[in-house]
Formats: structure tokens, C-alpha cells, sequence
């Protein structure tokens, strides 16, 4: 890049080097200089200056009002108090008064101070002469002397040991601080294919918090469920439910197209993860009539009638089904754990 | 000895005392000297960065007034506060600490609104500075690297947000933070151990809010404020740019000084923005974390959307399509991981844009004169098609919005972005470039016949003329003021002395660039002193 060569000609004229003046006489599109000063109303008439006095005083009297107003109002209204206020609808009378008053008053000090700029403030505009950034080249030689002369002072070239065995040092001491960051968390092992389901655990529904059973699921419905044995009130609980969250829907048995999805149902019950498998939001949204399910989060939609597969949006594979059945007290029991990991896809997931 | 004498004769003012009590220790006569009456431009386009350092001055400002009453732990705890409906409702401490900042603590609510609001105009008006300063070629030498300061603030601003809206721990922001783990995990071989990591275990865990805390009140901000004391300390060094115009030249700058006239604009200003935002919050709901409620893993809201800012990488991960390929025992998400390269891809495309310019033109000069966009019709046409596709992007993100605000399927609006998200900023060079040439046309008509005057007058044999306003000579300077470059030419095949040439690849391209740039049909010349007397000299004007 820095070796190209741009033959002078090749780039627009320096354009406009000589302020003010015209270059060529008889040059239409030279540059006539700046334009003489218009005075404003208020550089002739003393009076208008006067009143853009006032108007400016004024908006500063305005900001300390608004300033009393915002102590008075901090004062007055209880913080609970609910008022309604055309056109807002029902606002809070605290947060509603607060607001107006300390943005008057913010908004006069700057009203203020604008006008006044813009009214009283001298407009004459002035010219500052710019300099190149670059430095000049006696500049330039002199800074590249001095720096010959340090680093031959330090002898860093010459004496290479030092200069390695510094590098090395300075290298090596940063790994200390990645070393200390190694336990802000476990390693990931096998925690993302687990989940609290297991051989024999109860289907607990989310809303009753009781053992579901078969005829509790009706065709049509959406029903949410978590293992027996967790509680919100559980340390863990918000990490197990972000796995152990499940859907179940009923499905005319006929209507099921996967031969798996049907071993797995109980007279057409299919439960199936709750996380979706793009990047983990709870599917919540339930198609009666043809047994889709979508997540609201990014339209990701699952048949539930054929094992759950993607009919369409950005997540990558079907649904993980947990396989279900009904004990001998007739609740719903799970049959064993997910068999593959349920959530987002991840590198060891294969 | 003498200045003793002289003081004992004659007291200074206390205020000069003061002055010369710090100048003795601070040097602060000689930094007056050069700044004191600086110069700055007036402009309008100059007030957008002004809007996005005063929202945030704003935003630091309530934020340490938050940490006051914010407890950034995710400990479960059950609500007893004075909002009634979540009653007895399970919580984090993030989010029970957030509802008493907004039910009980007296403008509390105020100064959360005004936080939040502040980081959405800060944002906006990040992008719209950027834009500004793309448009009218102000990033070229010497300012590139105060671009990219500016570039870079833009990007942690998103992270700094995003770190922020996620404190409260409610039912919107957490679904936010599971998606940015989502996204984690398809990154290959190390996305499980990242994610672990950053939230001290398996998703949500109970250390990520007290770890963005510490990101955002600390880490975030500070890197920023340094980036913004350098961004500005540049605009000083720099001298700020100013438009075309007579009088205004390469080497100088015209306008006002600081003292007094910008001390108060500009002083005055970050009060009107202060203001203005203040009313916003008292008028405006946002985040109403009260009606969200907590976080769970297991529930979710239907069109959940993130701050604004995060709509464009929302929008890429809806519409790309969900592909995963299995291959000897390891999933490669790619339906996810693309979207999570494609974010920085496409932001860094537009902040390198400054370097590849330079690369194509070859120009190593300085340039003060910022460019009407008209003037540069291929740089404008890229910047109007990184706008589009970021604007489809955002259309992707809000597609459930869309379709139920109007009508539409949710299937056609995800396709329509897919499709248009290649189409659509061809279509948009192609359109702006025609624009650019067409006012490029039009300045070199108004030059050279005048202004329309709207005088229709009837000549001696019955024909009509409308007549034209020939334009002052200060308007003629501006409307021709500006440099067009002569297209690169490739030197000959063989030099003088017959030897074959070796021309690299990467000139051929530049050269090829830069008459995409500068060749024929990417611009119109200017109008010509010659045209010009031919034609005001000749034959009157129509």
C-alpha cells in the first residue's frame, strides 16, 4: 500500500490555499473570501438587545421555578400515588411530576444559554489557520537522533540476551492472570446431555404441582411439566428447569407420523423438551389443529405429530422426546432420561 | 523578589490569583492560549456527536445514582415490596432490588428511565454521528483513527447496553441472555467451555449478574470513557472539519470561538439533551420490568425484542437458516455460528471502509473540507447499502412484529429478509449512485444557467422563457469548490525500454476500483470556466 506511486497528476489541485482572495481575476468560480458580517437585529437596536436580555433571564427564572417545583413535588406526592393525565393514560404522579419538572429546569438552563449565544453572543465568524498534523522534517530527524541515541544508549540491539530473556519474561508473565481466570467456572463434561429426568420420575404438572395423569391431557391442550422431587423454592432450580422443562400434548394416536414419536407416547401423550434447539428459548406457543409448536422467541416451528422435526425457521434439529409411561398408581412416569441433549446444539453434541 | 514588590503595591483580582496559583502548578495560561478561542464550525450535522457525548455524561450520571439501590445478586428471594401483583413471587435479588428502585425509592423510576432512555439515544445518535461523518468523507486523513475510536465506542456501547438491560434479571432481558448463550455454545470446540466459564456453570447459574454488573458499571464504561477523552482530545488536535463554502479552505477553519460563543451552544446543549431525556422518562414507559416479571428459564413472553441496537444481530440469527452438520461425533451449528461472525463481519466492514478508501485513491493528503455525499456517489451508494442491510437486519429481528402489526406471514417476511439482505443493498448502491450522479447534474446546471427563478416571461415573437437567476459568487465557489479525482490508469503493458512491466494483482485491483470510483459514469465533471463565460457571455440565459 505505502509503495504505490500516484502520479501528481492523478489528484485534484490543492483546492482553496489562498484564503480570502481571489485567486484569478477573471476566475467565475473563484473564491470570493468570506462573506461580510450581517449584523442581527440585536448588534444595531439596543432595545431588541434588551429583550433577548429579558427572554434569556426569563428561561433562567423558568429553570430555578421548575427546580422549587421538583423539590415540592418530591415532597408532596406519595410514591405510590397512580393519577390520570391526558393523554398518558394512568401515570405515576411522582415519577410524571419529577420528570417534567427536572427536564424544565434542565432544559431552560440550555434554552437559555443557546438564546443567549445565538441573540447577544458576538456571530462575527472567524478564521483559525490549520497546520499539517505531520511534524516537520527537522522535527522528524531530530526525534529519530534522539531515539537512535536511546536505544544505542540502552544497547538492546547489541546485547541480545537481554533483549530475549526480556521478551520471554514479559510474554510469559500475562499467562498468571489467564491461569487465575480458570475457575470461574467447571468444565462442561457431560452436564449439558443430563437433565433431572429419570427412570420412574412422576410428571409433575407446572400449574397444580400435582402428578399428572393420562386423562388429565386433553387433545388440544399444552400442558408443562417438571420432574418429581424439584421445587421452586430449590437452590438449583432455575438451572435444572432451563433442561428439564417439558411440553406434553395428545395426539390421536392415527395422527402420530413417527414410529419412534408413538413407541414413546402413552395412547398417544407425547412429552417433548420445552427448550427450544436454536438457542434455548421455552417453546410456548401451541397449533391446535396441526399440532405445531412455535417459539416465540425466533419462529423456530416443530411438528409434534412428526417427532417433533423443524417445518421451519433457524433452529437445526427436531425436539428431543422423553419417553414416557404410566406406573401403578396411574400417573405419568418417565421412561429414563432425554437421549440426546436437549437446548442448543454445541460442538461435542454430535 | 520583585514580583513580591510589585504584588505588595498592586493586589491582583482573586480571580486572577486563582489562575496564577494553578498556572504555577498546571501550566493552564499556555493550554488557554491554544484553546480558549478555538474555533469551531457551526453546522447542524456537528450537534449529533454532541448528542451522543451529552446522553453519555447523562447515562453515567444516573447510572452511579442506580448503584445507590441495585443489588447484583441472582439470590432467590420472595417479593414483599409495594407493587401488589408480584406478591409473594420468587426473584432474584437483581430484580427485587430493580422493583424497589421503581416502586419505592422516590425517583427512583425517574432515574431508571432516564438511564435506559439515555442508552438508547446514546446509541442512535453514536450511529447517526457515524453516519454523518462517513457521508461526508470526515474520516479521512488525519482523522481514520479517531474513526475508529468512534467505531469502537459504537460496538462496546452495544455490549455495555446489552450488559445493562440484562441486570434486572426479568422475564425479557434473561431470554436475552439465553440467547447470547445459545450462541456461545455453537461457537466450535471451545462455545461449551466459554459458556461455563462466563456463567460460572450451566446456564443461568447465579453468577452472570453480578459478573455484567461488574462489565458494565466498570470495565465497559471505563474502557469508554478513555476512548471518548481520546476521541475528543483528537478533535481538538485535529481541528474540527467544516463544509465547503467561501472563505473556508483546506487550511483553515471558520466559525465561532469556544469562549464564549460554544461554552454556551454547547454547554447549553448538554442541558436541552438532559432535559429532553428527563421528559421522555417522565412521559415514557420502558422496561417496565414490574409487567414482565422475573426470570425463569422455562417461560417466556411472545414478541420479545432486545434494545434496538441488538435488532440487527436478532434479525440475523431468525432468518439464517438452521443448519447443523454431524460429522465424526461433533455438531458444527453453523445455522447459529454464522450469524455470530456475521455481527462483527459487517459492523467491521464499514470501519475499515476509511482504509480501503484511502488504499483505492492513493490520496496521502490531509482534508479538512468535508464532502458533500453528491460528490463521492460510490462511497455514498456503499454507505446507503450497508445501511440497507442493516435496516433489513432489523426488520428480520422485529419479523413477529411486523407480521402481527401488519397482517403478514411470518414465513414470507423471514424469506423477504433473506432475500433482501443480498439484494437489497445492490439495489440500493445501484439507486443511490444514479441519485448522487443526478444532483452532481443538477449543481452543474444550477452554475452554469442560475437558480429557477419561477419568471415566466413571454418574448417580442410569442416564445416563452422562464427566467434563471444567475448564483452569487459565493454560491458558484461552493457548488464548484470540490475536487474530483482523475481516474488511476494502469502504466503501460511495457516500459520505455521495452521490458515487460510488472504490475501486482492488488494494483490491478485498485486501479479497477478506483475507475469504478472515478471513471466514466461515477461522475460529472465539473462545470468549467470556459462553459461558464460561454454561456453568460453568449447568448443570455435559458
Amino acid at each position: 500500500m505505502s509503495t504505490q506511486e500516484i502520479p501528481e497528476e492523478n489528484l485534484p489541485v490543492e483546492q482553496g490555499t489562498a484564503h480570502g482572495a481571489v485567486k484569478v481575476a477573471d476566475d467565475p468560480f473563484a473564491d470570493p473570501g468570506l462573506p461580510p458580517h450581517k449584523p442581527r437585529i440585536q448588534d444595531i437596536d439596543e432595545r431588541a438587545a434588551k429583550r433577548s436580555e429579558r427572554a434569556v433571564a426569563f428561561m433562567f427564572v423558568l429553570s430555578m421555578l421548575a427546580t422549587v417545583a421538583f423539590i415540592a413535588a418530591y415532597v408532596i406526592f406519595p410514591v405510590d400515588k397512580i393519577v390520570y393525565i391526558w393523554p398518558f393514560g394512568h401515570v405515576s404522579a411522582l415519577n410524571f411530576s419529577l420528570g417534567w419538572t427536572l427536564g424544565l429546569a434542565l432544559f431552560f438552563i440550555g434554552a437559555g444559554a443557546v438564546h443567549w449565544a445565538r441573540t447577544l453572543m458576538s456571530d462575527v465568524e472567524m478564521a483559525d489557520e490549520r497546520h499539517p498534523i505531520q511534524a516537520s522534517p527537522e522535527v522528524k530527524a531530530q526525534v529519530m537522533a534522539d531515539f537512535a541515541a536511546g536505544a544505542e544508549e540502552s544497547a538492546l540491539g547489541r546485547r541480545k540476551l537481554i533483549r530475549n530473556t526480556m521478551f520471554g519474561a514479559l510474554a510469559l508473565v500475562p499467562l498468571s492472570g489467564i491461569v487465575l481466570l480458570r475457575d470461574m467456572g467447571p468444565l462442561p463434561e457431560d452436564k449439558l446431555r443430563k437433565t433431572l429426568w429419570a427412570r420412574g420420575k412422576q410428571l409433575i404438572n407446572m400449574n397444580t404441582h400435582e402428578p399428572l395423569r393420562p386423562e388429565d391431557v386433553a387433545v388440544g391442550s399444552l400442558t408443562f411439566a417438571m420432574p418429581e422431587g424439584l421445587s421452586e423454592h430449590d437452590h438449583g432450580f432455575q438451572t435444572e428447569i432451563a433442561k428439564a422443562a417439558l411440553m406434553i400434548v395428545r395426539i390421536q394416536p392415527d395422527d402420530i407420523k413417527d414410529k419412534r414419536e408413538l413407541e414413546w407416547s402413552h395412547e398417544g401423550i407425547v412429552a417433548f423438551s420445552k427448550i427450544c434447539t436454536h438457542v434455548g428459548c421455552p417453546i410456548s406457543l401451541y397449533e391446535q389443529q396441526t399440532h405445531h409448536v412455535l417459539c416465540p422467541c425466533h419462529q423456530s416451528t416443530f411438528d409434534l405429530s412428526d417427532g417433533a422435526r423443524v417445518i421451519f425457521g433457524p433452529a437445526g434439529h427436531a425436539l428431543p422426546q422423553l419417553r414416557i409411561g404410566v406406573n401403578d398408581k396411574g400417573f405419568l412416569e418417565a421412561l429414563g432420561d432425554f437421549e440426546e441433549p436437549v437446548g442448543p446444539a454445541f460442538w461435542e453434541r454430535g | 523578589m520583585s514580583t513580591a514588590t510589585e504584588t505588595k503595591n498592586k493586589k491582583a483580582p482573586a480571580g486572577e490569583r486563582v489562575a496564577d496559583w494553578a498556572d504555577g502548578r498546571l501550566g493552564i495560561y499556555t493550554l488557554a492560549k491554544a484553546n480558549m478561542r478555538k474555533i469551531f464550525p457551526d453546522h447542524w450535522s456537528f450537534m449529533l456527536g454532541e448528542i451522543a457525548l451529552y446522553s453519555f455524561i447523562v447515562i453515567i450520571l444516573t447510572g452511579v445514582y442506580l448503584t445507590l439501590f441495585f443489588h447484583p445478586s441472582m439470590n432467590e428471594v420472595e417479593y414483599h415490596g409495594s407493587y401488589v401483583p408480584l406478591q409473594g413471587q420468587l426473584m432474584s435479588e437483581a430484580f427485587n432490588s430493580t422493583m424497589h428502585i421503581s416502586f419505592d425509592v422516590r425517583g427512583g423510576l425517574l432515574i431508571r428511565q432516564i438511564h435506559h432512555w439515555g442508552a438508547l439515544i446514546f446509541l442512535a445518535a453514536m450511529f447517526v454521528h457515524m453516519m454523518r461523518v462517513f457521508f461526508t468523507g470526515a474520516f479521512r486523513k488525519p482523522r481514520e483513527i479517531n474513526w475508529l475510536f468512534g467505531f469502537l465506542l459504537f460496538f462496546l456501547g452495544m455490549f455495555t447496553g446489552f450488559t445493562g438491560y440484562s441486570l434486572p434479571d426479568d422475564l425479557l432481558s434473561g431470554t436475552g441472555v439465553r440467547f447470547m448463550q445459545g450462541a456461545i455454545l455453537s461457537v466450535p470446540i471451545i462455545g461449551t467451555y466459554i459458556s461455563m466459564f462466563l456463567f460460572g456453570g450451566e446456564f443461568p447459574g447465579g453468577d452472570f449478574v453480578a459478573r455484567f454488573y461488574s462489565a458494565h458499571i466498570l470495565l465497559l464504561p471505563g474502557i469508554m470513557l478513555g476512548l471518548v477523552v481520546a476521541h475528543l482530545i483528537l478533535v481538538v488536535v485535529h481541528k474540527h472539519t467544516h463544509y465547503q463554502g467561501p472563505g473556508r479552505t483546506n487550511n483553515n477553519v471558520v466559525g465561532m470561538p469556544l469562549m464564549p460563543v460554544y461554552m454556551a451552544k454547547a454547554g447549553g446543549f448538554f442541558f436541552l439533551v438532559f432535559g429532553v431525556i428527563a421528559i421522555v422518562a417522565a412521559v415514557a414507559t420502558i422496561n417496565p420490568i414490574w409487567a414482565i416479571g422475573p426470570y425463569r428459564p422455562d417461560y417466556v413472553g411472545t414478541g420479545a425484542q432486545p434494545d434496538w441496537y441488538m435488532g440487527f444481530a436478532e434479525g440475523l440469527i431468525r432468518v439464517m437458516p438452521g443448519w447443523e452438520i454431524n460429522l465424526w461425533g461433533h455438531t458444527l451449528v453453523l445455522g447459529v455460528f454464522i450469524p455470530l461472525l456475521l455481527f462483527p463481519l459487517v459492523l467491521g466492514a464499514i470501519a475499515v471502509y476509511p482504509f480501503i478508501e484511502s488504499w483505492i485513491t492513493g490520496d496521502k493528503r490531509e482534508h479538512h473540507i468535508a464532502q458533500r455525499p453528491r460528490n463521492a456517489p460510490t462511497r455514498t451508494a456503499f454507505g446507503v447499502a450497508w445501511i440497507t442491510a442493516y435496516g433489513i437486519m432489523l426488520v428480520g429481528g422485529g419479523n413477529d412484529i411486523f407480521a402481527t402489526h401488519f397482517n403478514l406471514s411470518i414465513n414470507s417476511i423471514t424469506w423477504f429478509v433473506r432475500i433482501f439482505f443480498f439484494a437489497g443493498p445492490v439495489i440500493a448502491f445501484i439507486i443511490t449512485k444514479r441519485i448522487c450522479l443526478g444532483l452532481q447534474r443538477r449543481d452543474h446546471d444550477k452554475v452554469l444557467h442560475g437558480r429557477e427563478s419561477g419568471i415566466i416571461k413571454r418574448l417580442p415573437h410569442g416564445e416563452f422563457v422562464e427566467v434563471h437567476e444567475p448564483l452569487s459568487a459565493g454560491d458558484r465557489y461552493k457548488l464548484t469548490a470540490h475536487e474530483q479525482y482523475e481516474p488511476a490508469e494502469l502504466p503501460p503493458a511495457v516500459d520505455e525500454n521495452g521490458v515487460e512491466r510488472k504490475i501486482s494483482r492488488t494494483e490491478k485491483l485498485r486501479v479497477k476500483l478506483n475507475k469504478s470510483y472515478y471513471g466514466d459514469g461515477s461522475q460529472i465533471a465539473k462545470p468549467t470556466a470556459e462553459e461558464y463565460k460561454e454561456i453568460t457571455e453568449g447568448h443570455g440565459h435559458h
